[in-house]
């Protein structure tokens, strides 16, 4: 068990990859706290878990899971809920989030974060699920916005309505990824500060910023990616700015996934995270 | 001595040339533990959703199959096992073996 | 209405259209807007299957394993989203592909890494003091059981298995030569390392594995079993974690 307020710092924070391992330890500044993926902290032990132990000695730990399939049109994985209820009992982590999504279907896992329709029914769905876990963990959780590649046209809600109406019916708290906002508002055409402006932005926990990659649909409209694979783009430290002056100083995490570069890169994106929080007041 | 007798003395002489080295390697656990020599392997590469591949002509073929390239096993040579199994192919020699189609 | 029965079939099948109801901004058809999640879900699973197991990449080369990836992963969705242990048939999947029977030994280089996966992941043990050997008696030796550490595998081949994986993956290792090769997998400290076990070995240590007193496993390891050498790597490794005298 580990002694840290069960809220995150409002601070810069990464995604922890084992190969910074030696340099967070030595020298994390200006890195306040760490997120990990539930998931990969499953196993029954080894250097994976060893290294969390080590690490949550020093660092408020994030844990973030990638997997649970909330959106999910079965039934939550029992094994999976007993997992998490595993790793959030020793770890005591500062925080836990997810994704709204879904992942697992007829007991196939696929690796991705699968789009819903926003409807009444998926509504029902997800504040269930949620309320599941939340009763399991014994804890709330937070909530994270995707990054849409496509719409529903079955979909009778806003994303922002509906993200404040499964935390009315849960009590949840939200997971703001900036740059997903960026990424659906430039795929599906709207405006991503007019996103900011319906968001229930009181109810952030944490923010998240990461890379995107640009493609193009069949038109040859922009299509952006949410690759998690280079700096964070420019107009998404604008939007940040934005979000950060409507909700004051909050936890934010820079999230690099693929292609992950040496830790002095990771950390001035860090610093670009610091001197976006120091801008505005607490 | 008797074969059990030799075991006994076997077991005592073996587990005596480990008897320091055991304490060695706990104390360098602490140090030791942190490389990431397999982690980066292990660790899953990249949280769903966030491959770089886009839109991009993803290779979807059913079960056809064609051999494009030979990897290190063409380098490899071995003969027949020595018990006579099924001697140690290498992509190179599928030609001759695959039925005509 | 699009079900995630119907999202999840087009997914893992390329000849399958986009499921209707799926649209852009504007409310036109999703077109290859789809073909993200297409390839997120392949190329994810892919990576992870080519990441779990370098050896057979080297080996087959990166196009020919793309291939039985893209197979298998079509074939076979991971169990849970724990992706560390997905490919546990894969093995056994490469086995059954026709234009890779040739190379006999690569479903058995595909078990041994992922052996090497499992003991990464398996559970913290103590290490057993090599001193609780000493002034045993020799029928509270027979008749006593060792533990072994739950991240031991053991390999057993037909095939110079050990050999080509090192062959393949460490640089200036000899050329396999055709024999027969059994291996321990066991992880001292917290790096997974694959061990040669001489003849009788694998018999011992899966004897002991199976609670099978000292004894027991002795006999079940043969009259060639090189003992002294077996139990120095079982030390080396870390692989012993206690002795329960009867």
């Amino acid at each position: 068990m580990f002694d840290h307020s069960n809220t995150l710092p409002p601070r810069p924070g990464v995604g922890y990859k084992p190969q910074h391992f030696t340099e967070i330890m030595e020298n994390p500044a200006p890195v306040g706290w760490l997120e990990i993926h539930a998931e990969n902290y499953m196993g029954d032990g080894g250097r994976p878990l060893a290294q969390l132990r080590a690490l949550a000695e020093r660092f408020p730990i994030s844990v973030h899971g990638v997997g649970l399939s909330i959106g999910g049109e079965d039934r939550l994985d029992p094994d999976h809920l007993a997992r998490l209820k595993h790793l959030v009992s020793w770890l005591n982590p500062a925080s836990f989030s997810e994704h709204l999504a879904w992942s697992t279907h007829d007991s196939h896992f696929l690796n991705d974060l699968l789009p819903l329709a926003y409807t009444n029914d998926t509504l029902t769905r997800v504040a269930d699920h949620i309320d599941e876990l939340q009763e399991v963990i014994g804890r709330k959780m937070l909530l994270e916005n995707p990054s849409s590649y496509l719409a529903f046209e079955e979909s009778s809600w806003s994303e922002t309505d509906f993200l404040r109406e499964v935390a009315k019916r849960t009590g949840c708290g939200m997971l703001l990824d900036v740059n997903n906002v960026f990424v659906s508002a430039t795929n599906l055409g709207y405006s991503p500060q007019e996103y900011i402006a319906d968001y229930p932005i009181d109810l952030v926990g944490e923010i998240h910023l990461g890379g995107h990659d640009e493609d193009h649909d069949d038109h040859g409209a922009p299509l952006l990616i949410d690759s998690h694979g280079r700096e964070v783009a420019d107009p998404v430290w604008a939007l940040l700015d934005i979000t950060l002056a409507a909700s004051g100083p909050r936890p934010l995490l820079i999230e690099w996934d693929t292609d992950v570069p040496d830790w002095p890169v990771l950390a001035e994106e860090a610093v670009r995270a610091e001197q976006a929080l120091a801008k505005v007041d607490a | 001595m008797s074969k059990t007798m030799k075991t006994v003395a076997l077991v005592g002489a073996v587990a005596a040339s480990f008897a320091t080295h055991a304490t060695t390697a706990t104390a360098m656990e602490k140090e030791k533990c942190f490389g990431v020599s397999l982690a980066g392997k292990n660790d899953c590469a990249a949280g769903p959703g966030t491959t770089c591949a886009g839109t991009s002509k993803v290779d979807y073929q059913g079960n056809a199959w064609t051999l494009v390239d030979a990897g290190t096993c063409a380098s490899i040579e071995l003969p027949a096992m020595a018990d006579g199994t099924a001697r140690m192919g290498s992509l190179e020699e599928l030609d001759r073996d695959l039925p005509a189609s | 209405m699009v079900t995630q029965t119907e999202f999840e079939a087009a997914l893992l099948d390329a000849e399958r259209p986009v499921p209707e109801g799926l649209v852009d901004g504007q409310g036109a058809p999703a077109g290859r807007r789809y073909a993200v999640y297409r390839n997120n879900v392949a190329v994810s699973l892919s990576e992870a299957l080519e990441t779990a197991f370098p050896a057979v990449a080297k080996l087959i080369g990166p196009e020919n394993f793309a291939k039985a990836a893209g197979m298998y992963l079509r074939r076979e969705q991971p169990g849970s989203p724990l992706m560390m242990f997905y490919g546990a048939g894969f093995p056994e999947f490469l086995a059954s592909l026709e234009p890779l029977k040739p190379i006999g030994y690569l479903s058995d280089v595909a078990r041994l890494e992922m052996a090497l996966r499992e003991s990464y992941h398996a559970a913290d043990a103590p290490v057993l003091d090599p001193a609780v050997f000493q002034g045993m008696e020799e029928e509270d030796l027979m008749a006593s059981r060792l533990g072994i550490a739950p991240s031991v595998r053991i390999i057993h081949s037909p095939w110079p298995v050990l050999s080509v994986y090192n062959f393949t993956m460490i640089e200036g290792s000899p050329q396999p030569q055709p024999t027969a090769e059994d291996v321990l997998v066991a992880r001292p400290d917290y790096d997974p390392t694959p061990y040669l076990l001489p003849k009788g070995g694998a018999d011992f240590v899966q004897a002991l594995q199976q609670g099978q007193s000292f004894g027991d496993a002795l006999g079940a390891a043969g009259d060639d079993f090189d003992l002294g050498a077996t139990l120095a790597l079982l030390l080396q490794g870390g692989a012993l974690t206690d002795l329960k005298r009867p």
